[in-house]
């Protein structure tokens, strides 16, 4: 079965000429384009000037642009993928180059929240399926031969009758002079020949050679370095500013104190990082704020969790009424600290703010928010501030915040000069934007009967806003429920971290519901399905889950990781739902010299169809290792407001040694392709802590897991 | 600021900067080779993984005065077409996820598959656990220095 597509626009694919000769067809893949012709300078200016995202040369080679930042979630190989599987494009002749942030011509051009192939799925493959409906005819009528009779393969037309065939860049000038076809047809995901198949990372080649593709490997001849002193501690700010020895240290051109910052700016990294250590600078707490210790968030919590004016997130019958009746109720509490992104390639940026306009290169998740804070802080039109977008090393939610953009330019703006501004590790990782520390206290009101009649959750954070997915499972299954939160404004900043608040929510939940399992006398497999069950059949409430997607995954992964069938081997079992995707895991424990270790995560994901086979599965495998490295080591603490670890020396994150192998496998659905690059991250913690509890008798309800019991003396 | 004529990736090359400045700097910002990268300037990462004298050091704990004439290799310098076996198996194997790490991964497998061409997984692991790799792509970093010491054979 093909699927037909309608082109709303017939704007959304144009002819391109050159003057040069070179490309001679452009598409745009997204329908709000800005109204006029196209002028192609694709070629010539390939950085800055060209107006189309997917181009054919003469000698057949596909360019296609990616408007979305990338940073390891493999966003340019997968886009290019889907427009060449439409456009059955010889795979080999595809360049893939990014785009610069240009909001007239592109939709959602920013990394978050793991929609850029949802929300482009579709205009990908249309501007594809349009191309090469235009090669076919062009071909067709070359030959004189009916389009229907044509098939298109690998960058070729072909009619098979006369044994004619014809490269694409031998065709582009001929298809050039088509009118855009009104409709296409999209091929069925089954004859899909590159979708779903293993395709190595287009820029593997860059990247094991050294090429200078990241933020911090720009270079403009004459732009000046800097770095910046921030107020160590949050809540602070500054009192007084000695910078007499700091600018006459060699290589150094300028310090400037801006805001609660002192800028020092040089002709080279070395030179402004010495300068910067001697800087004599006091700081004193801002009046009205309090700096924050992690000791002081423990009676805070406790505080917050017998507060009466939570914010209700979702009520679903008489929950009093079910804990009054309840024969038996379990209440347990979780709880995470802050933890940084760490991204290895720390924050910087270049700017260079000049009277005619301004020039942004670097990485960022965000390149539109960053321009317009930008815009806003200089008062320079947003028309006026170009952004080129590097490659990113890691982001992981960090990049989404764009205060180290704004930084740059109002150092450059200050120093009227272009310059590269450097975080260390030390700024970066204390610098803020960390996970929220957060923690959960569960109820659960189960009856004579041995029904899960009752369910409460309490969320309480500091700066995370709403830390409960009401929403999600189990919601919907259970008739009387109750789940609130409590927010905490802290002057240590927050933000999004991969998966917000799932990936410590999922933990905790899904530890929970093992207990509940536990309690109920239920294997939790077979609890999660009656609740499934109840939903379906009885739902209270609204339902935002698919259901049946959910058990799939769930008797799935049962499945495929053999669970309960394992001699000696303990396992954890969780399963949750995310950027609209189904990941469930189950983790396996084995006791080695009286010790818990987790020997392997077996993972089953719903995401729909797979894009790139190599791609996904990295994106499994690196998610459920960053999860269960958080879970067991990530802890950020803070002594009056400043962070106590400040290095990777006191910041352990997970490495080669002891990694748990993972079976990442995927279900084939034929459904659009949902997010992944977050989605398997979250149920690793719960999948690990249910493991080791099975294994041990001992459930961890605090993260890190290597400070509780029973993990802590194995250190 | 004293003169140093540094023998790296085989060319002897001056720089005019400071005794204490971290070869790190001196190769990115003088000599503007970024392919080897800055992480935590601490020696804690391995992004910024060289050979000295064929020893994989860290770049960035390295005081440009005291390279002397030791023989600096970075990643641009590793080979000549950018077809060692180790950047072979880290394509074949598609191991870069980010990709910032991934240099630093690689020299300091190469000085490894020297002195152990034939590693155990348990060699790889002790070899490889000071670079750090922020997307977690260890499975594929392990698998890719396995494949490619048996492409050296």
């Amino acid at each position: 079965m093909e699927q037909t597509i309608h082109n709303e626009r017939r704007d959304f694919l144009k002819k391109v000429s050159l003057s040069g000769g070179g490309l001679l067809l452009g598409f745009t893949l997204f329908e709000d384009l800005m109204a006029g012709p196209v002028q192609g300078q694709f070629v010539e200016g390939l950085k800055h000037d060209f107006n189309s995202y997917l181009s054919i040369a003469p000698d057949g080679t596909v360019t296609i642009a990616s408007p979305n930042p990338e940073l390891g979630q493999n966003i340019k190989t997968s886009f290019a993928m889907i427009v060449a599987e439409e456009l059955d494009a010889d795979w080999n002749k595809v360049v893939v180059v990014q785009a610069p942030l240009d909001t007239n011509r592109f939709e959602r051009q920013l990394t978050g929240g793991s929609g850029a192939v949802p929300h482009s799925w579709k205009r990908l493959r249309n501007a594809g399926a349009a191309a090469r409906l235009m090669l076919v005819t062009a071909a067709a009528s070359r030959w004189r031969v009916s389009p229907a009779e044509c098939t298109a393969s690998e960058g070729m037309v072909m009619h098979e009758a006369t044994g004619k065939k014809a490269g694409y860049g031998e065709l582009v000038m001929d298809a050039a002079k088509l009118p855009v076809p009104p409709e296409v047809k999209l091929k069925d995901h089954k004859s899909f020949k590159l979708i779903g198949k293993p395709i190595r990372n287009v820029e593997n080649k860059n990247i094991v050679t050294g090429k200078g593709l990241f933020g911090l490997d720009f270079y403009r001849e004459g732009m000046m370095y800097a770095v910046i002193q921030r107020p160590p501690a949050f809540g602070t700010q500054i009192k007084l500013v000695n910078d007499k020895a700091a600018k006459a240290m060699p290589g150094v051109t300028h310090v400037a104190t801006f805001k609660n910052n002192v800028a020092v700016v040089g002709t080279s990294t070395w030179a402004v990082l010495k300068a910067r250590k001697a800087l004599d600078i006091s700081y004193e707490p801002i009046p009205g704020t309090k700096p924050e210790s992690s000791t002081d968030h423990d009676a805070l919590f406790t505080s917050m969790m017998n507060r009466t004016d939570a914010k209700v997130n979702r009520k679903e019958g008489d929950v009093e009424a079910a804990f009054s009746k309840a024969a038996k109720v379990i209440k347990r509490e979780f709880e995470c600290p802050f933890i940084p992104h760490n991204p290895i390639e720390p924050m910087n940026f270049f700017a260079d703010v000049r009277p005619d306009g301004v020039e942004l290169v670097g990485p960022t998740q965000t390149p539109g928010s960053a321009r317009k804070a930008v815009s806003d802080l200089l008062k320079i039109p947003e028309n006026k501030i170009t952004v080129d977008i590097t490659r990113l090393g890691g982001g992981f939610g960090r990049r989404l915040k764009f205060d180290y953009v704004v930084e740059a330019a109002e150092v450059s703006s200050i120093i009227k000069k272009p310059v590269k501004l450097i975080w260390t590790r030390e700024d970066d990782m204390g610098g803020g934007s960390y996970r929220p520390a957060v923690r959960y206290r569960f109820e659960a009101a189960i009856d004579a009967q041995g029904n899960l009649t009752g369910y409460k959750l309490r969320g309480v954070g500091i700066n995370v806003g709403n830390s409960t997915r009401e929403n999600n499972f189990p919601s919907g299954s259970i008739d009387n429920l109750l789940i609130d939160s409590v927010d905490h404004s802290s002057p240590i900043t927050t933000g999004a971290w991969r998966a917000p608040v799932t990936n410590f929510l999922a933990c905790a939940e899904q530890s929970f519901l093992d207990e509940v399992a536990e309690a109920m006398g239920k294997d939790p497999v077979q609890l999660r399905l009656e609740l499934l069950q109840k939903a379906r059949t009885a739902p209270a409430g609204p339902v935002r889950y698919d259901i049946d997607r959910m058990e799939h995954v769930i008797k799935a992964v049962a499945e495929k990781s053999q669970w309960g069938k394992k001699p000696g081997v303990a396992q954890g079992f969780s399963v949750y739902f995310s950027h609209a995707s189904y990941v469930g895991q189950v983790c396996d424990v084995v006791m080695e010299a009286g010790k818990p270790v987790v020997k392997k995560i077996t993972a089953v994901s719903d995401c729909g169809i797979v894009i790139n086979s190599s791609g996904a599965q990295q994106q499994v495998m690196g998610g459920i290792l960053d999860g269960f490295g958080h879970a067991m080591y990530g802890k950020l603490s803070f002594n009056n407001g400043e962070p106590e670890q400040k290095n990777f020396n006191a910041y352990r994150h997970v490495r080669m040694k002891g990694i748990p192998e993972v079976d990442a496998s995927f279900v084939d659905n034929g459904k659009d392709p949902t997010g992944l690059g977050e989605p398997a991250l979250p149920p690793t913690g719960g999948a690990v802590a249910n493991a080791i509890y099975k294994a041990t008798g001992k459930r961890i309800y605090k993260q890190p897991f290597i400070e509780q019991d029973p993990l802590k003396e194995a250190e | 600021m004293p003169v140093y004529t540094l023998n790296v990736n085989g060319k002897a090359l001056k720089v005019d900067v400071a005794a204490d400045t971290p070869l790190l700097w001196v190769l990115r910002d003088n000599l503007r080779l970024v392919g080897t990268k800055f992480g935590c300037g601490i020696g804690s990462c391995g992004a910024c993984t060289i050979h000295l004298n064929g020893n994989a050091t860290r770049a960035c704990l390295t005081p440009v005065s005291s390279v002397g004439t030791s023989k600096v290799i970075t990643i641009e310098g590793l080979s000549e077409k950018g077809d060692h076996p180790l950047q072979q198996a880290w394509d074949e194997v598609d191991v870069p996820q980010c990709g910032y790490c991934q240099a630093g991964q690689i020299m300091t497998a190469a000085a490894f598959l020297k002195k152990t061409p034939n590693p155990t997984v348990e060699q790889v692991e002790t070899a490889m656990n000071g670079n750090l790799c922020r997307c977690a792509a260890y499975h594929r970093i392990r698998e890719a220095v396995l494949v490619a010491s048996k492409k050296t054979k």
